[in-house]
């Protein structure tokens, strides 16, 4: 194989996929794909459920099938693809070390690379939760790697903590595949999926869901016996009184995601305390140069097709780098996290990138607004920008809004934006 | 009898709930629908419900040991068990590819069974874990 | 007639293995008994893994002189057995002139112990050697000969150095009563059936206390199990300045919350010390896990509850054995004794912390109490001491590492990819001298699984792993023995249907 490549992408789940093919598009001639797995496609090839695809394609697909098909895009458009290889190191000057079982020691040299390594499940050590640690508690994520693409059931009879839309998605895939789901606790007094899975995965099968409630210990030494739920106040305590020992053998988890940036911090890129993601431009380039970031990487989305579309941006961001068309950038004004906003994404504008074409902004709502919100953004003097009504506002859903090539004067008298979600 | 049932809209991601008066299937009048489609959603669901219904079957010689499948149209509801039981019943034989049927008019609902990826045969240089 | 070994050990904790690694010397049949499904699950599974420097214990106890004994031999040991050692050094941190005062005691305690370079450093010291230290610190001990092991590493090599040299080890094999000719031991019985022996010894650790009186031996020492909990924290979000270990000034209540580095570059924090109802009580608590991390703020502010990536309890087995030093008034010393009443016996008991530390001294101490007892120990010629380590992928620089994988892929392939694991270690650990066959067992050996994600990547990989090299179907791959298996069955072979139309409705 080449050890010197125009633009190389680590990961190749959604991210990824449109990374390299963008990448491809815009005149990037050697581009490579480095995947752990033995297979392209990432997470998505074990969440085979439907709902993917119905902002880009309007189609209804299973996971796996919308990951076909941008893989026979990218094997269409001759992109080389490195499997089961795990990237060791990345360095500043964009050499990559890898290893694999056939190749060995792989040293690569790129003109740009796309981080595209998604993001990994928050553990029961990260939530603390206390009791023995017995075998059968699982992550959401892992229980579905064994059941849908292992074969196997990593139990029979379960809890799951947390409503997140993979935990929904188990309860109702176990329960197909003959198991029971005991119950669903959620510590929130809010659902933290979407509600199309609380109906179609939960209230359709009659399983429960029971909100501001947790797990207060897991019991059994060899393999879990049962859980102990407790009702919970609104700082989290438990409330004396409400406990209750559930009778199951596994506990699933389905308590949030987090960015996987150990490579990136590796090469020096810096990340963000508030989305645990890279710190990223409107090209999705990070603070090295040349060194991109896609997906769930970047921050977690709710949606697989906003994922794609920034691999669409940052594949095109590296091409161009590596072609050299992109100097140092310049012209940047910061974005800013407004009133009701945790962060936005990208993090600073190049104010010249919307006479060529829109940047989508993505936001986070801290708390839920039921009833109709103006999302704006504002210059320094208060001035609107951009604006867009929206039925709502919540936390789980995130909220985008395209800045429009007619905002281009606007943005160029701006010396920073703020994004904002209020009320109508 | 005539009942008032509260059903969760799912029509987009806002998730109304709605109230539909309505004896058995039969729909008297819908009392708060959200909007149009709300409406539409309400009545199919009373008279008729249905769901994209994933799953597996079992796949001989191919990488994985099984392969995704799911309904190429909106399945009925209350077809889901027996469905999910006819599933475990199937073995289809590596290289499967995407699109392809695995079960015909699945339970004479005149709805396909369709795999949702390709399965390439187990092959010595992709071995798996 | 059935076999009649010289010594049985019951028990394969640190202190068994390294009495059988140091036995296993001499011209003798020695069996280790253990009743778990691998060597190191009980005591020495979960303890803060720092090899005390000696100044705590009551000069005089069987603490203090098997403490400061196994200090000088834990480098050469480290080094025959092949694992990790790193002599980085102790402070013991003092906020107040109270807390100072305690320093000197001691000082004065650590000197007369035997414990070599300990001096008192003034806060600005202590500053310089760590600046995240909390900023009212007021002076510190140092104790230059503190250092940082790891204890699985260490009892599964001492168990296999003896297992090298001739030690048979019976894994799952619980002592359930003393085969008695009169007073005389004559062997074991086990739930394997039983075993014959001239000596046994007893290190049993939390279980010591029932051992011992199955033999009528010492009917009033009781073990009460003290639970410690731990948290570690992601080496990738923090890290101390240099490798070392910050105790608080110990109280009446014990040597306080630890925050240390680990030879695997976390930090560890804890642990309490709280008495529980039973000896495989190792559950974490809520409240546990506030008390170690508010233990851990103390010392060093700058930890934060995010860094946490994996929490874990032990059990201490905290005795009630007095001193056999008569000019001191102890009551909590480690028992090290061949009894009076019955002949045959090895006698260990109360072993908890400083136990790991003074494991070696103790079972140096072994071979004396036999040897006065009159066994003849017979060096044997092939006694080999050195143990080679099995290769570590992440420990090797760049060039080593392409060499390793050059000559086996599997080296090649990661299979933990938060502490970068190869799937050739993890064979090599199933196929070593005491093989590595629960998840667990791989977990203690590699470290795999033991990162960020803790083990929700290659939890699935490492079963199937097993399952090929052991000829076992996943489903039956445990955890840790026992019913601890991972998986139910396969996903489409469902025996009892739950799932019905009424369900649905």
């Amino acid at each position: 194989m080449k050890r010197d490549y125009d633009v190389v992408i680590i990961g190749s789940g959604p991210g990824g996929l449109a990374a390299a093919i963008a990448a491809k598009e815009n005149g990037a001639e050697d581009v490579l794909i480095i995947e752990r797995d033995v297979e392209l496609g990432g997470i998505l090839l074990q969440c085979i459920h439907n709902g993917f695809g119905l902002e880009l394609f309007n189609e209804d697909l299973p996971g796996p099938a919308y990951a076909q098909h941008f893989i026979h895009k990218v094997r269409g458009h001759g992109v080389e693809t490195l499997m089961d290889t795990m990237v060791l190191d990345i360095t500043p000057e964009r050499t990559i070390y890898a290893i694999n079982r056939g190749l060995g020691y792989i040293e690569i040299k790129t003109g740009a690379i796309v981080l595209a390594m998604g993001c990994r499940e928050r553990t029961r050590a990260q939530i603390l939760l206390p009791g023995s640690r017995p075998a059968g508690v699982y992550t959401a994520g892992t229980a579905q790697r064994f059941v849908n693409v292992e074969g196997y059931m990593p139990g029979e009879k379960f809890v799951i903590l947390g409503s997140g839309d993979i935990g929904m998605i188990m309860a109702r895939r176990l329960t197909i595949e003959g198991a029971q789901v005991e119950r669903v606790l959620e510590i929130m007094p809010y659902l933290s999926g979407l509600t199309r899975n609380y109906v179609q995965c939960l209230l359709d099968y009659g399983i429960v869901l029971e909100k501001q409630r947790t797990v207060n210990r897991i019991i059994g030494n060899h393999r879990v016996e049962a859980v102990e739920a407790v009702s919970v106040d609104a700082a989290w305590q438990p409330i004396p009184g409400t406990q209750e020992i559930i009778p199951c053998d596994t506990l699933l988890l389905s308590v949030g995601l987090i960015p996987e940036n150990e490579l990136s911090k590796q090469a020096g890129v810096l990340l963000d305390p508030v989305t645990n993601g890279p710190f990223v431009d409107d090209h999705f380039m990070t603070n090295v140069p040349g060194i991109f970031a896609a997906g769930n990487v970047v921050h977690v989305y709710d949606l697989v097709d906003w994922v794609t579309e920034a691999g669409y941006v940052a594949g095109k961001g590296a091409a161009a780098f590596a072609r050299s068309e992109r100097v140092e950038p310049g012209g940047h004004i910061p974005l800013k996290a407004g009133e009701n906003i945790r962060y936005v994404v990208p993090h600073k504008l190049e104010k010249a990138h919307l006479a060529v074409e829109l940047v989508r902004l993505q936001m986070r709502a801290i708390v839920p607004i039921e009833e109709r919100v103006l999302v704006t953004v504002e210059d320094q003097n208060g001035e609107v920008v951009a604006k867009k009504a929206q039925p709502y506002a919540r936390p789980g859903e995130i909220l985008t809004l395209a800045l429009k090539p007619q905002a281009y004067e606007a943005v160029q008298k701006a010396t920073s934006l703020t994004v904002n979600v209020r009320k109508r | 009898m005539v009942e008032i049932s509260e059903i969760i809209c799912v029509t987009c991601p806002q998730g109304c709930l709605l109230k539909v008066k309505h004896e058995g299937s039969q729909v008297l009048e819908v009392l708060e629908s959200g909007c149009k489609r709300g409406k539409e959603y309400a009545i199919s669901e009373l008279q008729d419900p249905r769901r994209m219904v994933a799953s597996t079957v079992k796949v001989k010689g191919g990488l994985h040991p099984l392969v995704p499948v799911y309904t190429s149209k909106s399945f009925p509801k209350l077809l889901i068990p027996n469905l999910a039981k006819k599933l475990r019943e199937i073995e289809v034989q590596a290289p499967v590819k995407i699109n392809q049927v695995v079960l015909q008019n699945a339970l004479g609902t005149g709805i396909d069974i369709i795999t949702s990826r390709d399965m390439p045969a187990e092959r010595k240089v992709n071995r798996k874990w | 007639m059935p076999k009649t070994y010289d010594v049985i050990i019951i028990g394969a904790g640190i202190v068994g293995s390294l009495v059988a690694r140091f036995l296993s010397r001499n011209k003798l049949d020695i069996l280790l008994i253990e009743k778990e499904v691998d060597v190191g699950m009980g005591t020495s599974s979960a303890n803060s893994a720092v090899l005390h420097a000696g100044y705590d214990p009551p000069t005089g106890s069987n603490k203090a002189l098997t403490n400061v004994m196994a200090v000088e031999m834990w480098p050469g040991l480290s080094q025959e057995l092949g694992i990790k050692y790193e002599r980085c050094g102790d402070f013991v941190v003092a906020v107040n002139e109270e807390e100072a005062q305690v320093l000197e005691e001691l000082l004065e305690r650590g000197r007369r112990n035997g414990v070599p370079g300990i001096e008192i450093i003034s806060a600005e010291e202590v500053r310089q050697r760590e600046p995240l230290i909390r900023p009212d610190v007021v002076a510190a001990l140092w104790a230059p000969t503190g250092a940082i092991s790891d204890p699985f590493a260490a009892t599964v090599a001492a168990a296999e150095n003896a297992v090298m040299n001739g030690v048979e080890l019976m894994r799952e094999t619980a002592f359930e009563d003393f085969i008695m000719e009169g007073t005389r031991i004559i062997g074991v019985c086990t739930n394997r059936g039983e075993f014959f022996s001239r000596w046994t010894v007893n290190a049993a650790g939390l279980y010591a206390d029932e051992v011992m009186h199955q033999a009528g031996v010492r009917p009033e020492f009781i073990i009460k199990p003290r639970r410690g909990e731990y948290v570690i924290l992601d080496q990738a979000d923090f890290k101390l300045t240099r490798l070392t270990v910050f105790f608080p000034t110990p109280t009446d209540k014990g040597k306080g919350i630890v925050v240390g580095g680990t030879l695997h570059g976390n930090v560890i924090v804890g642990p309490n010390a709280n008495f529980v109802d039973s000896k495989e009580n190792k559950a974490m608590t809520t409240e546990g896990i506030q008390e170690i991390w508010e233990g851990g703020n103390k010392l060093l502010p700058a930890i934060k509850r995010k860094h946490i990536i994996a929490q874990f309890a032990g059990l201490r087995a905290t005795g009630n054995a007095p001193s056999p030093n008569p000019d001191i008034n102890y009551n909590q010393d480690f028992i090290i004794e061949i009894p009076d009443k019955v002949s045959g016996l090895v006698n260990l008991g109360g072993i908890e912390s400083p136990g790991f530390t003074a494991a070696p001294a103790i079972a140096l101490k072994v071979i004396e109490l036999l040897q006065g007892a009159g066994e003849v120990l017979v060096e044997k010629a092939d006694w080999n001491p050195v143990r080679v380590p099995r290769p570590v992928f992440r420990n090797l620089s760049r060039d080593e590492q392409a060499a390793l994988l050059a000559r086996d892929p599997a080296y090649g392939r990661i299979v933990c990819r938060c502490e970068t694991v190869t799937e050739g270690e993890i064979r090599a650990e199933i196929h070593a001298p005491i093989p590595a066959d629960t998840y667990d067992a791989i977990k203690r050996r590699t470290w795999t699984g033991t990162g960020r994600c803790q083990g929700g990547f290659d939890m699935p990989r490492v079963v199937a792993i097993l399952a090929e090299e052991l000829g076992l179907t996943p489903e039956e791959i445990t955890k840790k023995g026992g019913t601890s298996n991972f998986l139910s069955r396969r996903t489409k072979d469902v025996d009892q249907e739950h799932l019905s139309v009424e369900a649905l409705i």
